[in-house]
């Protein structure tokens, strides 16, 4: 045996490692988080510094993955009920101010601005997490049960929500104005870490572990594939589809508390406020396909963080808040475009190209 | 009748990825006639109209128009229609939400300062409707027709448009008698007007009610083509099934001897059972028995086992299983109560195109136990080998999307996803269409072992010889009901051909 053959050998070993990276369903998602962390360092180099700084995490990295919290947790729902019915659920963000008004009303006792809890914390978080489940069993309802385009029904809470965090909270920003209801948007006393950080990685843990110890993944993405399927093998994709817009709505009203909870306040107007495209867009980030099917939340999940490392560059770039969408919309079309599948098409006789040989060409070598 | 031909299609050949589709197919239409283009699915007779309307090019041949030398290429369905040759199809191809005379007139309106002229519009669409006969106003919205109504509006509408040939492509399938009769007169009114009728249908009835001449298609070849009169219907449904029946050859069956049931409990015993798709029938089914349903397309066999499966929800009758009433109305009932059901059409019901093999084939089972019971990976990849290996299923590994799959073994995973359930009767509708001949017969071979390990079996095919090798007892559907059951003896092709006929060969 020569050398050569042994090269050869080494040579297409690496050939399919490099094929099994980039054919990873995460490696896109994971190039466009690494592009735009780059540029983050070379904008600002002191980007992944991390100080102490009053006994807290300090710098731009936390602040990304803080300020990120609420998208993940939106963007895990977004995924369920985009891979179940081919169609996304545009009233979370409205559904986060809701459960923030409903939240703060009851600490509040109905008042304006309190000092103290009006009524037990517990029940308040409850109530909110329940009003916000019943919102998305709404929308679940008119998908799932009376078959209605997903983006048409979940319109009416898109438009009607904050109208009614409005009328919950009676046209007022109630202000809770207690140091522990800061909490969750904030720090717990003596950790350093912000606490909407475990928040998010608390409800990717839980929905990963549901997804382990249940059929929801097979189950969701059976009937998103093929509903007439799902149904032949004995699927209810009513009832499936149902539970992710409920999974969804229950989300955003853990997401609206946080937020509620960084400015200790119902902001009816302004929590949340077009963050529902912001979750939409890290879904199709993460490699999802927006018409439903199979799906992976960690790609969501990047995908949201790449929106907040994004975001937060573009303000680190003293581009003003209403320019901001002009900026991330470039970002998005460059990034959707390596992902879609002409792309990807180029992209593969790039890399067949780059390692001839190593796998089936249904093109005919040019006899030399 | 003066025999001016207006359309002669000859030797049309049509390759779909190497695959003859059509080979060497004429076709011939004459001025003034009601023409049947007839043959079992796959037969190509929408290749050949889909060919004709330019949209797919052919392979091979001629088409000529109005009797002229000059041979013509077709290349859209625009281009079908500026020649005279319209298509209704029975999906109708209208807008549900503009006016009849909107419809009629859409794309060609008659205009005046560039507006549309409404009132001409109207003028004359009422006049169109009424020299054909057909009572509607032009202003009524078309959503609001029936079906009915709005198939003739698609038909008054080509014959506006100067069509010459007309082709009606399964008008009837969603009509009515009534309805069916009124188009009938409509079709009669046209032939008069000398309008060329190319007929598409399954009922076999219509053929014989208005239609002249008859082009029977099979496999993609011509059979050839009859006068109606000269083609009595049981030579018709020999034709299109292949059977000549001077060399009808005795098919030796490999399957035991009929065992008796008599006095046994029946496994499945259905007494009027009825959905919305299918009259009410009354079956049984012994344990260990296979029973195939027979009939030609839309005659209701699906529908059946449909039925029986909860798949469509039965409206009437009654069900018992092992003697014992049971209430089924959804797929997962009949699913824990022990049926399997492999539909009919694998790409729409069967496969999860972009689930793995492994997830395919254990989904089932997985839907029985429930969400909150997941099987384990290590279960679920060794039931995937077993019947990986168990039915020789091709493929490159358990993990990668069925839809990489050939035809046969997507299928194979299919059957592979009931069997795991372990189920005491079996539904295979369609089994093996469009599949290779070697995994034909190892799916025909499976058949008759499970049915041999006490496993009862209901079993739909389009081709008689496959299920009188693997039926112990046959039933014949024709317009959605059951007219007839064979048993032992009686299994023959010619006994079966005769009561699909129907007519007075039933009793013979």
């Amino acid at each position: 045996m020569s050398s050569r053959g042994v090269k050869r050998k080494m040579a297409s070993q690496k050939a399919s490692l490099f094929k099994r990276i980039t054919k990873h369903h995460l490696f896109f998602p994971l190039v466009c988080l690494a592009v735009v962390l780059l540029a983050n360092v070379i904008k600002t180099p002191d980007f992944f510094v991390v100080s102490i700084n009053g006994g807290v995490l300090y710098g731009y990295v936390v602040d990304v993955v803080n300020r990120a919290s609420e998208l993940v947790i939106l963007a895990i729902g977004m995924t369920l009920v985009s891979a179940a019915s081919g169609g996304q659920d545009i009233s979370v963000g409205a559904v986060m101010a809701v459960a923030a008004a409903v939240c703060c009303e009851i600490l509040s006792g109905g008042a304006v601005s309190t000092g103290a809890f009006q009524n037990p914390l517990i029940l308040a978080v409850l109530a909110a997490l329940l009003v916000s489940a019943l919102c998305g069993a709404f929308n679940g309802v008119l998908v799932a049960r009376l078959k209605i385009q997903p983006m048409v029904a979940t319109l009416i809470l898109f438009t009607a929500g904050r109208g009614i965090a409005q009328l919950v909270t009676k046209g007022q920003i109630t202000y809770v104005r207690v140091e522990s209801y800061k909490i969750a948007g904030g720090y717990i006393p003596g950790c350093p870490i912000p606490t909407p950080i475990f928040f998010a990685a608390g409800t990717v843990a839980l929905v990963m572990l549901v997804m382990k110890f249940t059929t929801l993944k097979l189950y969701v993405e059976g009937v998103g594939i093929n509903s007439s399927a799902a149904r032949i093998v004995g699927l209810n994709s009513v009832r499936i589809q149902f539970v992710t817009y409920v999974i969804c709505g229950l989300l955003a009203g853990v997401a609206g508390l946080i937020a509620s909870s960084r400015i200790y306040s119902a902001d009816a107007n302004n929590i949340g406020l077009y963050l529902e495209m912001d979750a939409i867009l890290a879904v199709a980030l993460g490699g999802n396909l927006l018409s439903g099917g199979k799906f992976s939340l960690m790609g969501s999940v990047i995908g949201a963080y790449t929106i907040q490392a994004l975001t937060t560059t573009l303000y680190a770039m003293n581009i003003s808040s209403d320019q901001l969408p002009v900026y991330k919309a470039v970002v998005v079309v460059i990034i959707v475009v390596l992902q879609s599948p002409k792309f990807n098409q180029y992209f593969r006789s790039f890399r067949e190209k780059l390692h001839p040989g190593n796998s089936v060409s249904r093109k005919e070598e040019p006899s030399s | 009748m003066e025999e001016t031909i207006i359309l002669s299609m000859r030797g049309i050949t049509k390759l779909f990825q190497g695959v003859k589709a059509l080979q060497n197919v004429d076709f011939t239409l004459r001025k003034g006639e009601i023409h049947a283009l007839m043959g079992e699915n796959g037969a190509g007779k929408s290749t050949l109209i889909k060919v004709l309307t330019g949209v797919y090019p052919m392979d091979g041949g001629e088409i000529r128009l109005g009797g002229k030398e000059q041979a013509v290429t077709i290349r859209s369905p625009q281009e079908a229609q500026r020649r005279g040759i319209s298509t209704v199809y029975q999906e109708i191809n209208l807008c549900p939400n503009l006016s009849v005379a909107e419809n009629l007139f859409i794309d060609r309106e008659p205009r005046r300062f560039g507006m549309i002229d409404w009132k001409k519009m109207n003028q004359r669409s009422g006049a169109l409707l009424k020299s054909l006969d057909i009572g509607v106003e032009p202003t009524r919205q078309l959503g609001d027709c029936s079906i009915a109504v709005q198939q003739m509006i698609a038909i008054a509408r080509a014959v506006d448009m100067q069509c010459r040939v007309l082709i009606l492509d399964e008008p009837t399938s969603s009509l009515d008698d009534d309805e069916v009769e009124k188009l009938f007169q409509l079709m009669r009114r046209l032939k008069e007007q000398g309008v060329g009728i190319i007929f598409v249908t399954h009922f076999l009835e219509q053929v014989y009610a208005v239609c002249d001449r008859i082009t029977v298609l099979r496999n993609g070849e011509l059979v050839g083509e009859y006068p109606t009169a000269e083609l009595p219907r049981l030579k018709l449904v020999a034709k299109m099934m292949g059977k000549d029946f001077d060399d009808l050859a005795e098919i030796e069956s490999l399957k035991e001897v009929k065992k008796e049931h008599e006095g046994e409990t029946p496994f499945l015993e259905a007494e009027g059972l009825s959905s919305r798709y299918i009259k009410p029938f009354s079956l049984q089914i012994h344990k260990g028995e296979v029973m195939g349903f027979t009939g030609l397309l839309g005659s209701g066999r699906s529908e059946l086992v449909r039925t029986v499966y909860g798949a469509d929800k039965p409206v009437a009758g009654t069900l018992k299983l092992n003697g014992r009433p049971v209430r089924i109305d959804a797929p997962l009932n009949a699913m824990m109560k022990g049926m399997a059901y492999l539909p009919e059409d694998r790409k729409r019901d069967g496969i999860f195109a972009d689930l793995s093999v492994r997830e395919n084939i254990i989904i089932a089972l997985q839907a029985k136990r429930g969400p909150f019971r997941p099987m384990k990976r290590k279960e679920m990849q060794e039931s995937a080998d077993r019947y990986i290996d168990l039915l020789q299923i091709k493929t490159a590994g358990r993990e990668i999307p069925v839809r990489s799959l050939s035809g046969g073994n997507q299928q194979k995973v299919v059957i592979a996803r009931w069997l795991l359930t372990d189920p005491e009767f079996l539904i295979l509708d369609e089994p093996t269409r469009g599949i290779d001949i070697g995994t034909k017969t190892e799916i025909q071979k499976l058949i008759l072992q499970l049915a041999e390990k006490g496993m009862s079996i209901a079993f739909i095919s389009s081709e008689i010889e496959e299920m009188l090798r693997t039926c112990s007892h046959m039933v014949v559907m024709r317009d959605r009901q059951i007219v007839g059951e064979l048993t032992g003896g009686d299994l023959t092709q010619d006994k079966i051909m005769h009561v699909i006929a129907g007519g007075e060969a039933e009793n013979g």
